[in-house]
């Protein structure tokens, strides 16, 4: 999966491109040719003009909206700044239920043409982030070779009812501009000039936001193109040659193989120039640059060895022996050659050379192991004819950032990421040790050690579990195979040590990565450090050989409809309710607000059965277009471990991300605060509320808090038994955001409960009506718990079965039945516990009552009670037992609970307490005695 | 095996003992459960209409220790897996809440017998909160009709009830209530408040059918089930010893002694448990050359089964050990059960000693001290405070943890037992 990082500290400044074309006299608004964003503190520029697709800020960091620009204006002071947009859909915005109707698995890359209405396509300008680049594809043409999956697809339509195939025409303007080979264009067909715009492909996995180093870059390149001349190349040449030598034995051995791939004046040009732009103090960036070249060579061999994609990257491979200089002559950007390796190598370089002058830190940040199989650069070729390839440079270093996980907004933090890959490069600095000493190319070459390093990093990715799923390596292909290269990077270094050395190490430059990429957890290494469930994992239980039997007769008919789970035909004796909680949903939905409701009641009296019974009205509403379409989520504070597990289930629910619980937090955070202009409302069902009770009920808190913002579109229903609970457990903040919207559902009465099993029931006549009125009275005194009532029942039926001498031939269920299945379920079991028990022990419960009349307490030792009990059974007759046997008694007592006993290490001291009332053991024991 | 244990008497001998040990010690089950024929068959509906028609239950096998709750349900799990559609159909789960102390362990092993790690991968499980959400998430998939009916089976079902916000078993229970992948729960306890645990979302959702186990057999049933446990089944090789064997497991239940240790054992404890580990005593005394079970074989081993472990140890005792626990017996006498320390019984002994003694010399103090160690070892006397380390060992406050008639026996049984001691024993209860 590719994804996008929005980054929310940079800020980035929207201004009006050209002269305002049309003016609105009516609205007073001016139509705008194109729209130029900046980055606070960069000089570049990125420039939108209508007809070009956009990404646009939405609740998903990596997956920001998609829409195609229709007109951009504004009002008379230029401050508002309003863009028409087209939508289109990721499939992970189509909700979650409607996602099978696609009937095939999507493309990744794959979006829907919107054809709704419930989404506003005014959108505030300010909130673009970049381009991107659509493509339409027909719908009987399969979807391009993952080759070009830098670029969206559009194939069907989405009108919040189905998919549909999109009409070709109305993708046709766009289709006019982009060329439907499957490589994206270097330039924006409408891009003026001197705006230098933003190629579309590489755009899509760098620009959700103008990253500052992007800008920076474009800067940059602008600015050292204009000093770049051929002639102070030419002086610079034999300047780096001179340096060249100096290099260690793996810079030249990339030297060698720079010359031996491609050799071209172009290639050696751009390596010399960055190497002798600052020949003597920056040598040691220049020394990076060249252990970057070897880091490629090797990461492409891991690469290689990877199973899935080793075929295609050999191929490359061996490429980029081709000649170089046909490439240069195809007169503009478009080209589609596959030399892989040595335009990713000049690419990689040549931005940095180009920006060495002036930002000389960047320099570091652009030396980032890379993906190779990745088609950005192919199109990146670098040239001579300079001003063609300036964009293509740009592209390849945000890529690179992107690829880190890091992006730092200030120098300082350039920096400190500088260093932070320095470190790590251990090789380069081992290196940089032995630079003085003159050294002859070819012969200090450690391709063997390299091997070795190969091996051992393999070995350690396999220990990791890494190459258990190819098939996420593949997808997940920028940062896996970013992993193991600068893994490779280290190992190389570390030969000598020992593989638990190798892996420590690996993981503290994990672990310093993780903190240097603090906005990308998707990339935090502990995922990959402990492999984890899949996400792809799709549990469930074996399936039976047989199928189920249905129900033969009446009384099986009539179990199977009063078990619990059948869900009944329609919900009887809780309409105020429904209607109530209806009401208050529908409205929020219809307008677009957020809410909170309380819900309280004892358990069994209906509360999540009445919300999913709203929740399927409203759902049949919206499909019928009577409301606007809205989501449907459910938590439930016992279906997860940890309160804070909440946000990790609604995000999940939500988005299918699966996250920490901290950064759910706050993705749910950014999701319901920030505007979005095509936002469904949302419904909550937080079930068991209660026990998402924290210390600080920040959960609660956020859960409340939600909805009140404006642009939430959040409505929260929440279920918990008591009806007191916002003032007993939350503290006032917490209490006063869930408001005073509350419903209390009543016990049932018998007549509701009556009404319920006969409505099950539903014309199955299995129960005689007396029957029916016993339980459901004896129910509603006890607890007017619908299932208990069901349960009853259902028991009931049993009893009516096995009484019958033939299960065909039994009859309705009878008062009878119904007072056994009664008496089962309510009678309490200690007087016929103390009835069975043995004689012993009955005789131990008496000596206990009569060591507890004698002492005037309700407790008493062990030892006092076995006085009694000796005593008691001369008087019975019995031989008096030994104090081990008596103890087991006690403990045999103990162990039903009839006894409540202290721990037994206390042996003959242990304190005894009858755990039934006094009166209860003597009637249960009355029998006996006489 | 058969045909070679025919060949010599003595391996009849072996056959016999190796019949009645399976059965004794619970590795075989027997044919049918003796004494609780409807919670059988009610337990046996309730698990085939779950593996038949995916009807999804709950239940409580209530009972004391020893009343048979896990041998009924693997009786019934047997039955059920005879049943040809049943066979295949079911997953049984069985958990035990000794073993898996809490919901982590217990959903590790829960995916483990489900055979859910494939999906896992490689064993290699993610955090407990994943866990959850993965196993609801296989339950969830499932349906009434097409998905195999889960038996989860909770051993010690009170100790599930301790766990953490009864996560599990209001899943599990919540499961089962809903229309998911059909599940049977089937909790064993001894607990006869087990109810009581469960919080009342989770007592809301389970179905509060409880089968007891409450054995009520008279005597004269459980002669005959005496009987029937030592007798030989009838598929024996040897006729003629299978009937001389019946024959005289016959007369033995006949016999008065016989009767009587099975009457005083009848009224200790019902249940078989304590019954086979009589039998199972007696059983080791056949041999070749002493084919039957006597009537003082049975005799010795209600002995060996009743005897008071506390007397055994007094028993082993010194004299001066001896002379120390009728101190504090004399101490516990005149202070009525109050807490003593090690001077007390010092000085009452000397007393004694002083006052007595005809055959006990006089002891230095620390060999004394050394005895009374030795006891609280022996914990015969139990430290009270249970902060030790700041009071000296004479003043630390002790309690006898001896009823007086268990030493007065010691003392009758104890060898060489000098007359004075026993005469100081017995003095105090004029």
């Amino acid at each position: 999966m590719v994804r996008y990082f929005t980054r929310l500290r940079v800020r980035r400044i929207y201004k009006w491109g050209g002269r305002p074309y049309i003016f609105d006299r009516k609205l007073k608004s001016y139509g705008f040719e194109y729209l130029n964003m900046s980055v606070e503190g960069q000089e570049a520029v990125t420039t939108v003009t209508p007809g070009q697709y956009i990404l646009i800020e939405g609740n998903d960091d990596e997956y920001p909206f998609v829409a195609k620009l229709l007109k951009l204006f504004g009002d008379e002071s230029h401050k508002q700044k309003k863009a028409l947009v087209q939508w289109f859909l990721r499939l992970s915005e189509v909700p979650q239920n409607k996602k099978l109707l696609l009937g095939r698995s999507p493309h990744p890359q794959e979006i829907f043409y919107y054809l709704g209405r419930a989404c506003d396509d005014e959108i505030n300008a300010e909130s673009i982030l970049g381009t991107v680049h659509v493509q339409h594809v027909p719908e009987d043409t399969p979807f391009p070779e993952p080759g070009t999956k830098d670029t969206l697809y559009v194939k069907l339509s989405w009108d919040t009812k189905a998919f549909n195939v999109l009409d070709p025409v109305l993708m046709q303007d766009t289709s006019a501009s982009t060329p439907p080979k499957p490589a994206p264009p270097l330039f924006t067909p409408c891009a003026s000039p001197t705006a230098t715009p933003v190629s579309r492909g590489p755009v899509h996995h760098a620009l959700p936001t103008p990253d500052p180093t992007v800008m920076r870059r474009a800067g940059s390149v602008s600015d050292t193109r204009a000093t770049m001349s051929a002639g102070k190349r030419s002086t610079l040449e034999a300047e780096s040659i001179h340096s060249a030598s100096k290099l260690s034995a793996s810079k030249i051995l990339s030297a060698k193989r720079r010359g031996s791939a491609a050799d071209t004046p172009g290639v050696r040009k751009k390596l010399q120039l960055s190497i002798g732009a600052s020949p003597g103090k920056k040598m040691t960036r220049a020394d990076v640059l060249c252990e970057l070249l070897d880091e490629e060579m090797e990461s492409e061999k891991v690469v290689s060895l990877k199973l899935s994609s080793s075929v295609s990257h050999s191929l490359q491979h061996g490429c980029s022996l081709s000649p170089m200089r046909s490439g240069c002559k195809t007169p503009n950007g478009q080209r589609r050659f596959p030399w892989k390796l040595t335009s990713i190598s000049l690419d990689r370089l040549s931005p940095t050379a180009l920006g060495e002058q002036d930002f000389s830190s960047d320099l570091l940040l652009a030396v980032i192991p890379l993906a190779l199989e990745d088609e950005v650069f192919e199109a990146g070729l670098p040239t001579d004819a300079g001003s063609a390839n300036t964009p293509k440079k740009r592209q390849a270093t945000p890529r690179r950032n992107y690829v880190r996980g890091q992006k730092p907004t200030t120098p300082s933090r350039r920096k400190e990421s500088a260093m932070a890959i320095r470190e790590p490069a251990l090789g380069v600095l081992a290196e940089e040790d032995s630079e003085d000493s003159p050294m002859q190319p070819i012969a200090l070459t450690p391709r063997s050690k390299r091997k070795s390093a190969q091996l051992v990093s393999l070995r350690i990715r396999k220990q990791l579990n890494l190459l258990d799923n190819t098939q996420e390596l593949i997808s997940d292909g920028d940062d896996d195979c970013f992993v193991p290269s600068k893994k490779e990077l280290q190992s190389s270094s570390n030969e000598e040590k020992t593989d638990s050395e190798e892996e420590t190490v690996a993981k503290k430059t994990r672990g310093r990565n993780c903190k240097t990429s603090v906005r990308t957890p998707h990339k935090t290494p502990s995922k990959k450090v402990t492999p984890s469930t899949p996400r792809c994992a799709t549990p469930c239980i074996p399936s039976r050989t047989v199928p189920a039997r249905q129900p033969g007769n009446i009384l099986e008919e009539a179990r199977a409809r009063l078990h619990v789970s059948s869900v009944p035909e329609s919900l009887p004796c809780r309409e105020q309710e429904f209607q109530d909680i209806y009401n208050f949903v529908e409205s929020k939905v219809m307008d677009g607000t957020g809410g909170c409701m309380y819900i309280s009641g004892v358990p069994g009296t209906g509360k999540t059965a009445t919300i999913h019974e709203v929740i399927r009205c409203l759902q049949h509403a919206s499909d019928m277009d009577e409301i606007p379409t809205f989501r449907f989520i459910e938590i439930n504070g016992m279906k997860m471990t940890d309160p804070h597990q909440a946000y990790v289930q609604i995000l999940q629910k939500l988005t299918d991300q699966k996250v920490t619980a901290d950064h759910a937090a706050a993705l749910l955070e950014k999701r319901f605060s920030n505007p979005a202009p095509k936002k469904e409302t949302t419904v909550l069902l937080v079930d068991e509320l209660d026990l998402l009770w924290t210390r600080k009920q920040n959960v609660m808190y956020n859960l409340f808090d939600w909805p009140t913002r404006r642009h939430a579109r959040l409505v929260v229903l929440t279920i918990a038994n008591t009806m007191d609970l916002p003032e007993r457990i939350m503290i006032n903040r917490v209490a006063s955001r869930l408001g005073l919207t509350r419903m209390s559902f009543q016990p049932y009465s018998f007549k509701q409960l009556q009404q319920i099993i006969t409505s099950r029931l539903n014309k199955v006549k299995a129960f005689e009506e007396d029957a029916l009125q016993l339980v459901s009275r004896k129910v509603a005194a006890l607890s007017g718990d619908a299932r208990r009532c069901l349960d009853i029942c259902r028991r009931a039926t049993e009893i009516c079965e096995h009484s019958a001498s033939h299960p065909s031939s039994a009859g309705l269920v009878k008062m009878s039945h119904v007072m056994e299945a009664l008496d089962e379920m309510f009678s309490s079991s200690y007087i016929t516990a103390i009835r069975c028990a043995s004689l012993q022990e009955q005789l131990f419960l008496r000596a206990v009552i009569a060591e507890f009349r004698r002492l005037g307490l309700e407790e008493a030792t062990f030892q006092q009670v076995f006085v009694q009990h000796r005593t008691l059974s001369r008087v019975e007759g019995l031989q008096p037992i030994s104090v081990s046997e008596g103890l087991a008694v006690c403990q045999r007592l103990g162990a039903c609970r009839l006894l409540l006993l202290e721990a037994s290490r206390l042996d003959m001291l242990q304190r005894v307490r009858l755990n039934v009332s006094q009166d209860d053991v003597l009637y249960a024991l009355k029998p006996v005695r006489d | 095996m058969c045909t070679l244990s025919r060949q010599r008497k003595g391996s009849i001998h072996e056959l016999v003992q190796m019949i009645l040990r399976e059965r004794f010690c619970h590795q075989r089950l027997p044919e049918k459960p003796v004494g609780m024929e409807s919670q059988h068959k009610h337990l046996l509906e309730l698990l085939r209409r779950t593996a038949v028609h995916g009807e999804s239950n709950s239940v409580l096998i209530v009972g004391p220790r020893g009343s048979g709750k896990t041998m009924l349900l693997n009786c019934v799990l047997r039955e059920l897996l005879e049943v040809k559609d049943v066979n295949k159909n079911v997953l049984p789960v069985h958990l035990n809440g000794l073993l898996q102390t809490d919901d982590r362990i217990a959903l590790k092993e829960i995916t483990r017998q489900l055979n859910l790690e494939n999906v896992v991968g490689d064993k290699v499980f993610g955090s407990f909160a994943e866990n959850l959400a993965f196993l609801l998430e296989a339950l969830k998939k499932g349906d009434r009709s097409s998905s195999r009916p889960v038996l989860f089976i909770l051993d010690e079902f009170d100790l599930f009830a301790h766990h953490k916000n009864q996560t599990l078993l209001y899943n599990l229970l919540d499961v089962s209530q809903s229309a998911q992948a059909p599940v049977a729960v089937i909790g064993l306890t001894c607990r006869l408040d087990v109810l009581e645990l469960l919080e009342k979302r989770v007592k809301s959702r389970f179905s509060h059918r409880q089968i007891h186990l409450l054995s009520s057999l008279s005597f004269i049933q459980y002669l005959d089930n005496v009987r029937s446990q030592l007798s030989l089944p009838q598929d024996f090789p040897d006729t003629k010893f299978y009937d001389e064997w019946n024959d005289s497991i016959k007369t033995l239940c006949e016999d008065q002694l016989v009767v009587d240790v099975l009457q005083s054992h009848y009224n200790s404890s019902k249940d078989f448990r304590s019954l086979h580990l009589l039998l199972m005593l007696a059983l080791s005394r056949v041999s070749a050359s002493k084919p039957a079970i006597k009537p003082t074989d049975l005799l010795e081993a209600s002995r060996v089964c009743m005897v008071d472990s506390k007397a055994n140890i007094l028993h082993g005792l010194s004299i001066l050990e001896l002379c120390l626990i009728i101190a504090m017996k004399h101490l516990n006498d005149i202070y009525e059960g109050e807490p003593f320390n090690f001077q007390m019984v010092h000085n009452e002994f000397k007393k004694f000693l002083q006052r007595k003694s005809h055959s006990i010399h006089n002891f230095d103090k620390p060999v004394v001290i050394k005895a009374f160690e030795h006891l609280q070892q022996l914990e015969l006397i139990k430290s009270m405070d249970s902060s030790t380390a700041k009071i000296q060992k004479e003043y630390q406050l002790m309690k006898l943890l001896l009823d007086h008639s268990q030493i007065m026996e010691a003392l009758q049984k104890y060898p060489q037992c000098p007359t004075d001691v026993k005469q100081w024993a017995m003095s105090a209860f004029g």
